[in-house]
């Protein structure tokens, strides 16, 4: 039998129809991978006994011939999704050992389609990270290494865990959240498939918050059509979440092999940063004569506000943030530091139960949103994300269909190497994905090459409101062109 | 400034009058079953901490979901307020700390709230009204309580009431004495009542009031105001704006200047005193709530609810005025508490259509019934008289079966013994004479024996009063007043 854990979802989909294996036998090699790599950090908490008794569960409905589309599928959930009955904790020391007594929608949605609960993804803590590193559960390892090194590699963030455990094949698919890039970075740097729907696609309850109205779930996956299937189950209108759209969930699979002829595709020249590498270049190069090839048509389009969007992101993200966390008071759940009156308590529990850069963010965001600066900076930052969303709609009223852009502006990079003396460093991470959340439209990152040192290069397409299919049928032109990219197993 | 018509009470300093602003915000709990954005129950006085729902523990990825009821509720009480509504609202966040508020902010409507100015007529003594200006509407959320005398080392805080909506109604200064502002809150809870989007109890906490006051000389630019919070008893808001005023006008008139700062008043005392300074207030960093898409309803919304407004004090007064033909003053007493309307319309359509008098059932039911309540402390609703048994003894007065001093001895049976007022008037023999003769022959018999006082009368007509009075005394009040009249003028010759 070949090793289980490297098929993909719509390969093992057809495995277990055709009862080549069980469920059973599918989550027992995850679990057994799971644990021989756990030098790589990806998961925070397995969750064995309860993926076995769902895994046997998903059996059962096969046997009946009542399996959900996901039956018996092992998946791993980033840990800012709300389990119920298992540590959440959005991977800080501020949630310490708090059991939600609900599960999240999305989750739930994934349950109810017969999915296995492998256990739960590291991530940056409260998801504010381009780089795993902010967690209070340590870095994670990127299953990648640059060629001939030995260097651990960060797997990018906030995601990270997820884009890591996917790519070393822990788990054949993964929940993630993208705020401002925290699905499609980590995708671009692990060679996987992430996307971020159109805002109000998925449910956001029961995701512990980061910035309101940025965040957005999607999944991560080794294939363009995984990510479709996954996405089908997770998408949907949720009336406990007024910022859901009441839209119908289409078959995203079947946009897969879909003809792009005739598509427009824009070419922002906006993303073409000064002192861009020469390989980004490059990337974002091939994959649009990849796109020409299959039919659709180039077109160059202008993007103007885009060099505001990263610093409008961040004022808008850490003051939603600001607020957003706030109720980690320790009075009702969570770490409590012991104190002699309500202010210190307040002081000494915040002060010891979120990390620097969470902290740096909650003092960004309530600062930008203090008397006398709320003009200057919040409601500026509004209008130029206004500005921003009116540039995309500018663009696809001219009937571009989709935007192509690199991912990142570069691959991953070594634990520990970015952002210690300069936080910007790490923040231009997203700079080329931040402008998506802003407008609130959907984003695919695709693997669609390697850099000088072997490195996995991600390319991204952005949609219009509501069209993710047009992404999957793109992006499964990037992927077929491109390849695959596995990386080789050093854990 | 637009000052108010009607004239209001100046307060006399050492350097000549001052004339009070006043402004109020009043927070008013909206009726309805379940909070503002969660489906927790608003069930008063459970075990604490047992209609908390995940939303109101701001457990972590939990969101609001506007409650429709509650939005119906504002808008209701925007249009019983004339005010105008604002078909797009905006929820804001007002951050700040504390532990009756699990989310760290106070989910409210600071820029754009559901209902923009109104106004409300305001009837003052001596047939005076005034009218004070509506700056706005807005819904929040309530907190929670925390509880000091649990423990020795901690307080315990109880959620029960965390989330429940809140309406705050915000006046213009328009107010100008602690007259108007007691008639104001009065008048506001009334309008709330009538409509049922809130009960008005003040003694539960569901209406209380922040009052800012200033003084200035008359028509003198504003002063500065200090805001005393929290005021939950009509009385209480007269006391400290009168309290207040003249602090304030003995540190001015003293060469000081006023602070700008939130005061408690202290009822036990008296008086106000300082709270927290400007300096010291929070900066709530208020930004549009992100969970929350803006309030948006159509104008279709508003018309079908304005088309099925109750009748409010207002309108229900006029109508009693031009349909009953009462009082201004009466019509206001009756109408003040939708119960007491209620009661006053029941007890006049029991009557018989001939015996239909709007004034006597008023005077009974004013006169009589709240009389005797208020001197029990008794609610309308707690009457030991029925509007079908007072409606009985004003028909037995208006036919004149008996006279109206047998009807207050009728009352107080009605009262004491409760039974039907008709049967009781049977069994006791409680009839008014019409029997002619009968009456005739006390008639004679007074006018035989008092032949001075016909000689009298016959000069001076009002002396039949006199007549009247000895004829009634020896019927026991039971003869026909209307009758011994008539026979009285007849056999005087007057």
């Amino acid at each position: 039998m070949t090793d289980l854990t490297s098929l993909t979802i719509a390969e093992a989909r057809q495995g277990l129809a055709n009862k080549a294996f069980t469920a059973r036998e599918l989550t027992d090699a995850h679990l057994k991978a799971m644990e021989a790599a756990r030098l790589l950090n990806a998961y925070v908490l397995e969750t064995p006994d309860r993926a076995r008794e769902m895994a046997r569960a998903a059996d059962e409905a096969i046997a009946k011939g009542e399996g959900g589309p996901l039956a018996g599928i092992p998946l791993g959930i980033k840990d800012l999704f709300a389990t119920r009955d298992i540590r959440t904790t959005a991977c800080s020391r501020i949630l310490g050992n708090f059991i939600p007594s609900y599960e999240s929608t999305i989750t739930s949605q994934l349950w109810r389609d017969g999915a296995v609960l492998l256990g739960k993804l590291n991530n940056d803590e409260f998801a504010m990270g381009s780089s795993n590193e902010t967690s209070c559960f340590g870095p994670v390892a990127n299953p990648w290494r640059r060629a001939g090194s030995n260097t651990d590699l960060v797997p990018g963030g906030s995601s990270g865990g997820s884009a890591s455990a996917v790519a070393a094949m822990l788990c054949m698919g993964a929940t993630a959240t993208d705020t401002g890039g925290s699905i499609r970075q980590p995708a671009a740097f692990t060679a996987t498939v992430g996307i971020k729907p159109t805002y109000g696609r998925c449910s956001r309850w029961g995701i512990v918050a980061f910035a309101s109205s940025l965040d957005q779930a999607g999944p991560i996956a080794r294939s363009v059509r995984d990510a479709a299937i996954l996405m089908r189950s997770m998408a949907g209108h949720d009336p406990k979440d007024t910022t859901s759209a009441d839209v119908p969930v289409p078959d995203y699979e079947a946009a897969i092999g879909k003809s792009v002829k005739g598509m427009r595709i824009g070419i922002p020249r906006e993303y073409r940063l000064d002192g861009m590498p020469g390989e980004i270049e490059k990337l974002w190069s091939e994959g649009a004569e990849w796109l020409k090839a299959a039919g659709a048509e180039l077109v160059e389009v202008s993007l103007p506000h885009t060099k505001y969007a990263l610093p409008a992101y961040y004022i808008v993200a850490p003051a939603e943030a600001s607020s957003n966390l706030a109720r980690y008071d320790g009075v009702r759940y969570g770490l409590r530091e012991p104190a002699r009156n309500i202010i210190e308590m307040y002081e000494k529990t915040r002060a010891e139960g979120f990390g620097a850069e969470v902290r740096r963010r909650v003092m960004i965001g309530t600062y930008v949103l203090s008397a006398g600066y709320y003009d200057a900076y919040y409601l500026r930052a509004q209008k130029v994300r206004t500005l921003i969303k009116k540039d995309f709609e500018d663009c696809f009223a001219k009937g571009v269909h989709a935007i192509l852009t690199p991912a990142t502006p570069s691959a991953a990079f070594g634990i520990g190497e970015k952002g210690g003396a300069d936080p910007v460093e790490m923040y231009l991470n997203d700079i080329f994905t931040v402008t998506v959340n802003m407008a609130g439209l959907p984003g695919i990152a695709v693997p669609a090459g390697r850099d000088a040192q072997d490195l996995p290069l991600g390319l991204q397409l952005i949609g219009r409101p509501f069209d993710e299919e047009t992404l999957f049928s793109l992006g499964a032109i990037i992927e077929q062109a491109a390849g695959r990219f596995t990386p080789a197993r050093w854990w | 400034m637009n000052a108010p018509a009607a004239p209001h009470k100046l307060i006399k300093g050492a350097t000549g009058d001052w004339e009070v602003v006043i402004g109020m915000e009043v927070h008013a709990q909206v009726t309805s079953n379940s909070k503002l954005f969660s489906g927790a129950s608003t069930e008063f006085g459970g075990e604490p901490n047992s209609h908390v729902s995940l939303v109101d523990a701001a457990m972590p990825g939990m969101l609001p979901v506007i409650n429709e009821e509650c939005v119906r509720q504002a808008v209701r009480t925007g249009l019983g307020l004339n005010a105008k509504i604002n078909l797009r609202s905006v929820f804001d966040r007002k951050n700040y700390f504390y532990p009756d508020s699990p989310q760290g902010y106070q989910i409210s409507q600071y820029q754009s709230p559901i209902v923009g100015e109104g106004e409300v007529e305001l009837e003052l003594t001596g047939g005076r009204s005034v009218t004070v200006g509506i700056e706005r509407l807005h819904l929040e959320q309530d907190a929670g309580k925390l509880l000091h005398d649990q423990s020795p080392t901690l307080s315990y805080v109880d959620l029960n009431r965390c989330g429940v909506a809140l309406m705050e109604i915000v006046s213009k200064p328009d107010i100008r004495d602690a007259e108007q502002a007691k008639a104001y809150v009065t008048k506001l809870r009334s309008i709330l009542r009538y409509l049922g989007t809130c009960d008005g109890d003040m003694e539960k906490g569901n209406l209380r009031a922040d009052v800012n006051v200033s003084v200035r000389k008359p028509g003198g630019p504003l002063g500065t105001r200090c805001e005393i919070k929290n005021m939950n008893s009509v009385n209480f808001i007269g006391q400290a704006i009168e309290y207040e005023a003249r602090r304030q006008i003995e540190i001015i008139e003293d060469g000081g200047t006023i602070d700008q700062e939130t005061r408690l008043f202290d009822p036990n005392k008296g008086e106000t005193r300082s709270m927290r300074s400007k300096e010291e207030a929070h900066d709530y960093r208020y930004f549009p709530d992100p969970d929350l898409l803006p309030l948006e309803f159509s104008q279709a919304f508003v018309d079908d609810l304005k088309a099925h407004l109750p009748e409010l004090p207002d309108q229900k007064k006029s109508r009693f005025i031009t349909g009953y033909g009462l009082s201004p003053y009466d019509a206001s007493v009756l109408v003040a508490e939708r119960e007491s309307a209620d009661f006053y319309e029941t007890v006049l359509s029991g009557l018989g259509d001939r015996m239909r008098d709007g004034k006597l059932a008023a005077n009974w039911v004013i006169n009589e019934l709240f009389g005797r309540l208020n001197k029990e402390s008794r609610d309308i609703a707690a009457s030991p008289v029925s509007a079908e048994q007072l409606s009985a003894i004003v028909d037995l007065i208006g036919e004149g079966t008996i006279s109206g001093k047998i009807a207050k001895d009728l009352f107080e049976i009605v009262w004491q013994e409760g039974g039907d007022p008709r049967a009781l008037v049977e069994a006791r023999g409680m009839k008014q004479v019409t029997d002619l003769g009968a009456i005739e022959k006390v008639v004679d018999d007074i006018i035989a024996a008092n032949p001075d006082k016909v000689t009298q009368a016959k000069a001076k007509p009002q002396l039949i009063g006199w007549f009247v009075g000895q004829v009634m005394k020896s019927s026991g009040g039971k003869a026909n007043p209307q009758a011994v009249n008539d026979l009285l003028k007849s056999k005087l010759g007057i």
